[in-house]
């Protein structure tokens, strides 16, 4: 990220080292990930430890600290999504596009993720393309959804 | 201070009637009249955080009897504090055998398992070279004492491991060592060869300080910068050593 970019986002949340969480979260909106250099410049634009910046970075699993691909891929496995075949559907993903869950393919094309609960449990086994929710999910139909990603 | 923090309160230890100061640590109490109980994480200089888990006492407040730590037990009027009962010892000696698991290698650890008849675990070991218990004391005492926040925890559950950023040079540390002398279970490594010395575990090497009158290293040139920057005193007041100021 542009050294201008990152003073503007800064800025807008008031320069304050209570926003960092914020900070971080929009860093990684334009980014896709939480770029190294970006961290360093951030720990002295908010005159903030880059200590407490890559604690928080790490500990939170929807940062990222490696570049991630342009399309993610979110599989839930909460309990219901578990119970009702989740894993199926990161296996399946991960045959298809050969990566291992928090990998991304060679082409940056894609990442596949899990997380352990979106709050749609009604709605599982849920996929999470790009943002957008994908219920009552089964292996025919993530084929369906992700076959048009395999295509570009 | 503040004035519920400075009043005086009356709790009782294993029936001994016994004064303190409102909000202070429980521990801090019962160590300053002379009990023993053991910890690793806790150091009077820096909060409390409650991490070792081995401060473990019964506390009774009302009706209420509790296990809890005591490093982060605020001391209040009327409580009855029991050490070393049947509950204490045994959930102590399953804290010692989670620790053990951990950090097979700590040598102070091993110890304190000894006493209470703990020489081995039933827990899965991952690393049989770890020393580390994950306190944080490092980095609390980096924080608080220091003033500088060179080291933290990254991930968490499982993952959590205390490093430098990126586990890779730690650019802010000022490599006085305070993290080296306070930790418990000396994981981290300290070394002076060649007038370098090197903070092993976050990475750092800084090149020593000659005082310009015995001409004896005494400390990292990038500290005294640091210090002379804090203090405001001239930068020749630390060309000397502490001995010939």
């Amino acid at each position: 990220m542009e050294s201008k970019r990152l003073q503007e986002i800064v800025a807008d949340h008031g320069k304050d080292p209570a926003q960092l969480l914020a900070i971080l979260q929009d860093i990684q909106q334009e980014e896709n990930y939480l770029p190294k250099e970006t961290l360093k410049e951030l720990a002295r634009e908010l005159g903030v430890p880059l200590a407490r910046i890559y604690s928080l970075a790490t500990f939170f699993s929807s940062f990222s600290l490696e570049p991630r691909g342009k399309h993610i891929c979110t599989v839930c496995l909460g309990t219901a999504c578990h119970v009702r075949g989740a894993p199926r559907l990161v296996d399946q993903v991960e045959r298809d596009f050969a990566i291992k869950a928090g990998e991304t393919t060679a082409d940056r094309q894609l990442t596949l993720e899990t997380v352990n609960c979106v709050g749609a449990c009604a709605l599982g086994p849920l996929v999470i393309l790009d943002g957008e929710y994908h219920g009552n999910m089964n292996t025919a139909k993530l084929g369906r959804v992700l076959g048009s990603l395999k295509k570009e | 201070m503040t004035e519920s923090q400075s009043r005086e309160v009356t709790f009782k230890v294993d029936g001994r009637s016994l004064r303190g100061r409102q909000g202070e640590s429980l521990l801090e109490a019962l160590r300053r009249y002379g009990y023993q109980v053991p910890s690793l994480c806790h150091h009077e200089a820096v909060s409390p955080y409650g991490a070792c888990r081995l401060c473990l006492v019964e506390v009774q407040k009302g009706k209420r009897r509790k296990l809890t730590t005591s490093c982060n037990y605020p001391l209040m009027e009327g409580i009855e504090v029991f050490l070393d009962t049947e509950q204490v010892v045994s959930n102590r000696r399953v804290v010692l055998q989670l620790l053990l698991a951990q950090a097979p290698a700590a040598e102070r650890v091993r110890q304190l398992a000894a006493e209470y008849g703990v020489n081995d675990t039933p827990f899965e070991v991952e690393d049989p070279e770890n020393r580390c218990i994950n306190c944080g004391l490092c980095a609390r005492v980096c924080k608080e004492v220091v003033g500088v926040e060179a080291i933290g925890f990254s991930g968490r559950g499982a993952g959590k491991r205390m490093v430098a950023p990126y586990d890779e040079t730690a650019e802010d540390c000022i490599g006085c060592g305070a993290c080296v002398f306070v930790c418990p279970t000396d994981c981290i490594g300290m070394s002076e060869t060649g007038g370098i010395r090197t903070i092993e575990r976050w990475h750092r090497k800084l090149p020593l300080k000659t005082c310009s009158v015995c001409g004896r290293h005494f400390a990292p040139t990038f500290q005294l910068n640091k210090f002379a920057e804090w203090t405001g005193l001239p930068r020749g007041h630390f060309d000397k050593c502490p001995d010939c100021r």
